[in-house]
């Protein structure tokens, strides 16, 4: 597969004191859609910016398409967007997106066609400092667009938007997903990154907790949730059970039973009823990203 | 460099206040033309100003230079304010994500203040040459075209002016701020030259020689003063002090070098900065 971005044992330390990004190493390749999870200050931001060119490194290195670009003309063959769209409020929404054609040095000839993508054709000819956030959002996204990147960064795209924005920027990712464009999306929204990633890299105090493929991160042996009319009784006979790891009462007088190994609901139902136990209420489920995230996040 | 330039010009003029700015100075700058139409008369004393010699080549083009050198101070808000809004429009990093270099960051906006120089110096060449075909005494090719190097001064002078504000712009990062710390510098290099006159080294004139290595006294000192020049002005001192003072107003090789050398260490930290900085 195609490497479009190699981060090797990357540091930053702002001030000599704030370790901000540590011993940070991933490679981004062709065609997958990646997201950066992380708390707010986890050092997604600085990570992108490191490779963004607008923040310096303190060690360890990162290489664009082989490395075989300056870091500025790679990053002509980039879309990036961080934070805040940032553009000339005083230009409208064609000129500033020709500025970065200029920038760029490619042709004018997609402006018309992206600002149509994100639906702000119309109105082209306003400035920018009209513009609501959710515009100035989808403009940025243009603005990205305008070379037919290699690669889309994402930076929190979609916050301090109302739900209807949220819902246009996160429908035009998935879109410009499907068109087979890489994307590496930084966010703290984990339902957002499980709905279009393929990939995740989870970052906490700078550290890289996780690195690989979603489903990877979700296939962990799950857990099951139980009901009988007598749950003191339920837990004692459940403890008994080789592989089973752990116990939890929460809500609703629901038992919930954590795994040391696989094991399957009909085999545990089997097992229970051998025992004389009838569950009211069986469930196996396997952890939601944010669930798994928080676990991850929060061990240690 | 077309590009950079082109990137530039775009951001300048499109911005209303800084294509006001650009066009009320170079208005301004024709107005000096103006000062020839000054003509008082009381009763039997009348005073033309043209007729005084001050649009005699090659006279003129000391006199322009100096006098349009008042009017930097519109193209330094333009400057300083062309580089403070890329950080307040943190477009700045939008532009460094899009894939400019630092490096091509700042040669673009030296570029910039080198056309402002450029045109600056282009436009007064033209004009005191006109001026002085329609008023000066002498018109010999000869003399119209000596002491041209006030046109060189006032382009090494601009562009080191400019440059300083480029750098204030980018260590300040606002122009309101920038534009009084430049006011402040000023007045700072006022009073220790006070002090080094009056109290460090008095009746010495040791100041003039420290004063001259200051970066805004190196850029005014490329041009002196041009009024004691004049005829009329030269025989009231005469008479007031009994001798003739003799001065010198041509530009040294000195003097250029020392400008030269501000102008390449300000573009130089702008660069440092830039690419010291996390933004």
């Amino acid at each position: 597969m195609e490497t479009i971005l190699t981060i090797s044992n990357l540091n930053k330390i702002f001030n000599k004191r704030v370790h901000a990004v540590k011993n940070v190493s991933f490679e981004i390749y062709k065609g997958n859609v990646y997201g950066i999870l992380g708390p707010n200050g986890s050092g997604k931001s600085t990570t992108l910016g490191i490779v963004l060119n607008v923040v310096n490194k303190t060690s360890g290195d990162y290489k664009w398409f082989n490395g075989n670009l300056p870091t500025h003309d790679a990053l002509k063959k980039v879309g990036a967007i961080i934070e805040r769209p940032n553009f000339y409020p005083y230009m409208t929404a064609e000129e500033n997106l020709k500025l970065v054609c200029k920038i760029k040095e490619i042709p004018y000839s997609k402006v018309n066609e992206k600002l149509d993508l994100v639906g702000l054709i119309d109105r082209k000819d306003s400035k920018f400092r009209t513009f609501s956030l959710g515009m100035k959002q989808r403009l940025a996204i243009a603005s990205a667009l305008l070379n037919d990147p290699e690669i889309l960064i994402l930076d929190e795209p979609t916050n301090g938007l109302d739900p209807q924005g949220i819902r246009q920027i996160r429908d035009l990712i998935k879109l410009i997903a499907s068109q087979g464009t890489t994307i590496l999306l930084a966010s703290h929204l984990l339902d957002e990154v499980e709905k279009v990633c393929s990939h995740v890299v989870v970052l906490r105090y700078g550290e890289m907790l996780y690195h690989g493929s979603v489903d990877g991160m979700l296939s962990n042996e799950g857990f099951f949730e139980l009901k009988s009319d007598n749950n003191t009784h339920l837990k004692e006979t459940l403890l008994n059970h080789p592989s089973i790891d752990s116990i939890k009462e929460e809500e609703e007088d629901k038992l919930f039973v954590y795994l040391k190994d696989s094991l399957e609901a009909n085999e545990l139902n089997k097992y229970l009823f051998e025992k004389g136990i009838i569950l009211q209420h069986l469930v196996k489920r396997k952890n939601s990203l944010e669930e798994q995230f928080l676990q991850l996040t929060n061990k240690n | 460099m077309k590009r950079l330039l082109k990137i530039e010009f775009q951001k300048l003029l499109k911005n209303r206040a800084s294509k006001f700015l650009i066009i009320s100075y170079f208005i301004l700058l024709s107005f000096i033309a103006l000062i020839a139409s000054i003509k008082f008369e009381f009763g039997t004393f009348r005073l033309h100003i043209a007729e005084q010699g001050i649009f005699n080549f090659p006279y003129i083009w000391h006199f322009n230079t100096y006098i349009a050198g008042y009017f930097k101070l519109f193209l330094a808000i333009v400057i300083v304010s062309m580089m403070a809004n890329e950080y307040t429009y943190g477009t700045l990093k939008q532009n460094l994500i899009d894939g400019m270099s630092k490096k091509e960051f700042i040669l673009s906006k030296f570029l910039t203040v080198i056309v402002f120089a450029l045109a600056s110096s282009i436009f007064i060449f033209i004009m005191s040459l006109i001026l002085g075909y329609s008023f000066s005494s002498y018109t010999e090719f000869g003399i119209v075209f000596s002491d041209l190097e006030y046109i060189l001064g006032f382009f090494l002078k601009l562009v080191g002016f400019f440059s300083f504000c480029l750098f204030l712009g980018i260590l300040v990062k606002r122009s309101a701020f920038a534009l009084g710390f430049l006011l402040i510098w000023n007045i700072a290099e006022g009073i220790i030259s006070a002090l080094l006159r009056w109290k460090i080294f008095p009746d010495t004139n040791t100041y003039a020689k420290i004063n001259q290595f200051f970066p805004l006294e190196s850029m005014s000192n490329l041009i002196k003063e041009p009024f004691s020049r004049l005829s009329a002005i030269k025989n009231i001192e005469t008479t007031i002090t009994g001798e003739e003072a003799i001065r010198d107003y041509s530009i040294h090789f000195g003097e250029i070098a020392i400008v030269c050398v501000w102008t390449a260490i300000f573009i130089y930290l702008s660069y440092y900065i830039l690419r010291k900085r996390d933004l």
